[in-house]
C-alpha cells in the first residue's frame, strides 16, 4: 500500500535546484493540482521536463513567470509567448527535443536501458554533438536516458497499491514517466480499495508509485 | 485555396490507410476524407480514430487533438500511450503523414520548424512523423506570403528531416519526388506549367501525361 498524501504533503520533499517530471500533453492528463501545490511551496531553480508548456497561465506557465524554472526539456513551447521571452533572455536554458525521442528517452531511463538509437534528428541541428553508430549497415542517432528527482503523473483511477489507469489519450507521457523518477507521485480522480480496479485496465502497474493524492474530477476545456 | 489542397491530398489517401494529419492546411484533408473507406486517423498523442472535434457539451477532458481540442474517437478507435504512438510512427506502421512546409527541396529535404533568430516554438511530432511514416506529403502554399518560393533547389532553413518527402501538393501544383528529380504530374485547372515554373525554385521535370486538379 502507498501513502495517500494532499498535494502539499506529497511535494514535501521537493527542493530548490530538483528536477521534476510532469505528466500530460498540454492540459490532458496533466497533475494540475500537485503542480499548483509545488508553485505555493515557492521552490527554485528546477529543472522542469514536459512535453510542452500549456497555453494558459496556469500550471507550468506559473511557475516559469515566477523565475522558478532554469531549465526546461520538452518537445513544444510555442503554446505560449512567455516562454519565447524567457528563451530569448536566457534566464531559462530550453533544449527542445523530438516528441518520439522525448518519450523514449524517459522510457530508456525507466526500462534500465542505456539509451535509445533512433533515426530520428540524423542530418539536423538535433543531431550536433551526438554519437552516431551503424546498426546493421543503418545509421542511427544516440539519444541518452532521462530521468528526473521526482515525476508527477495523473490516472483517472488507482488503486491503493498504486496501480493506476489513465483514460484515452491521458495516457501521453504519464505512463513513460511514471518509471523514470527516483520518486514517483501519482495524483488519481478516485482512489479504490485493492481489487476494485479492472486488472486488465492498468496504464501502470504500482511498482513505479512512491506517493498517492486524491484530486478532483477533470473539466474538459477547450484549447489550453 | 487551401481547400483545393487538402481536396487533392485526400483523393490520394487509398483505402485502409492510417493517416496523420499535421496543424494547418493538414488538417483540412479531415474534411474531404470519404465515409467508407476504412481510413484511420492517428492522432499523436496517443491514438487512433480520431474523429471530428467534440460538440460543445460533449468534451472529454480525457480526449484532445494534437492540438489541444476536445475531440472525439470513432468507433473501432483505440487509445495508447506516447512511447506506442511514436513506435507506431517511428516503426514505418503510418501510411501517411500530411505536413505543412516552410522550404522543400530537389532532393526531398524538408524545413519546417524553424527559421534562425526567430522564436523556435518547437519540434513537437514532425521529425519522428517525417523519419518514420511511409509517405510523407507536404500540403502548402506554392510560394512564402512575400512571394518567393517555397519549393527551392536546396533548404536553406534548419532542417526537419533530410530526404524524406515523396509528394508536394500545393494550390498549383502536385509535384512527386523521385530520384530523378521534382516531377510535376498534375497542374491545378487555373494555372499553367510555365506559371508552375516561374513560381517554383528548383527543377521541375514535366509528366509526360499531364493531369489537372
Amino acid at each position: 500500500m502507498k501513502p495517500i498524501k494532499t498535494p502539499r504533503q506529497a511535494v514535501e520533499n521537493m527542493k530548490d535546484g530538483c528536477s521534476i517530471m510532469i505528466g500530460g500533453f498540454i492540459s490532458c492528463g496533466r497533475p494540475a493540482e500537485v503542480l499548483e501545490a509545488i508553485y505555493e511551496k515557492g521552490i527554485k531553480d528546477l529543472t522542469i521536463i514536459s512535453n510542452d508548456t500549456s497555453k494558459e497561465e496556469t500550471g507550468i506557465i506559473k511557475l516559469v513567470m515566477a523565475g522558478r524554472v532554469t531549465k526546461f526539456i520538452g518537445s513544444y513551447i510555442g503554446m505560449n509567448r512567455i516562454m519565447g521571452e524567457k528563451m530569448k533572455s536566457g534566464e531559462i536554458k530550453i533544449e527542445l527535443v523530438p516528441q518520439g525521442t522525448f518519450v523514449e528517452r524517459i522510457r530508456a531511463a525507466g526500462a534500465g536501458l542505456g539509451g535509445v538509437l533512433t533515426p530520428t534528428g540524423l542530418g539536423t541541428a538535433i543531431a550536433e554533438g551526438k554519437e552516431v553508430l551503424t546498426v546493421d549497415g543503418k545509421k542511427y542517432l544516440l539519444e541518452k536516458p532521462l530521468r528526473a528527482d521526482f515525476a508527477v503523473v495523473r490516472a483517472n483511477k488507482a488503486d491503493k497499491y498504486g496501480n493506476g489507469f489513465s483514460a484515452g489519450s491521458s495516457k501521453n507521457f504519464n505512463a513513460a514517466m511514471a518509471m523514470a523518477a527516483a520518486h514517483v507521485i501519482l495524483e488519481a480522480e478516485e482512489i479504490v480499495e485493492p481489487g476494485q480496479l479492472d486488472p486488465e485496465k492498468v496504464t501502470f502497474p504500482c511498482v513505479f508509485i512512491d506517493t498517492l493524492v486524491k484530486v478532483s474530477k477533470a473539466v474538459a476545456k477547450g484549447v489550453n | 485555396m487551401r481547400l483545393r489542397i487538402a481536396k487533392r491530398i485526400a483523393r490520394e489517401l487509398p483505402e485502409n490507410s492510417i493517416v496523420n494529419l499535421g496543424i494547418g492546411i493538414p488538417t483540412l484533408v479531415s474534411n474531404f476524407i470519404p465515409e467508407g473507406k476504412g481510413i484511420l486517423l492517428h492522432s499523436e498523442n496517443g491514438y487512433i480514430g480520431l474523429g471530428a472535434p467534440a460538440a460543445p457539451g460533449q468534451e472529454d477532458p480525457n480526449l484532445v487533438n494534437a492540438g489541444g481540442q476536445a475531440a472525439t474517437l470513432v468507433p473501432g478507435g483505440c487509445c495508447f500511450d506516447s512511447s506506442m504512438s511514436f513506435a507506431i510512427i517511428r516503426g514505418g506502421h503510418l501510411d501517411y503523414t500530411i505536413l505543412g512546409a516552410l522550404e522543400v527541396d530537389e532532393e526531398g529535404n524538408l524545413a519546417n520548424y524553424t527559421i534562425p533568430g526567430k522564436f523556435i516554438p518547437g519540434i513537437g511530432g514532425a521529425m519522428d512523423l517525417s523519419v518514420g511514416a511511409k509517405n510523407v506529403v507536404i500540403a502548402m502554399e506554392h510560394v512564402s506570403k512575400h512571394g518567393e518560393p517555397k519549393i527551392v533547389k536546396k533548404c536553406t532553413l534548419p532542417l526537419t528531416a533530410p530526404k524524406e518527402v515523396n509528394l508536394i501538393v500545393t494550390e498549383m501544383a502536385f509535384i512527386r519526388v523521385t530520384p530523378a528529380g521534382l516531377v510535376l504530374e498534375e497542374i491545378a485547372e487555373d494555372t499553367t506549367v510555365e506559371e508552375v515554373i516561374k513560381n517554383t525554385g528548383a527543377k521541375l521535370i514535366i509528366a509526360e501525361k499531364l493531369g489537372r486538379f
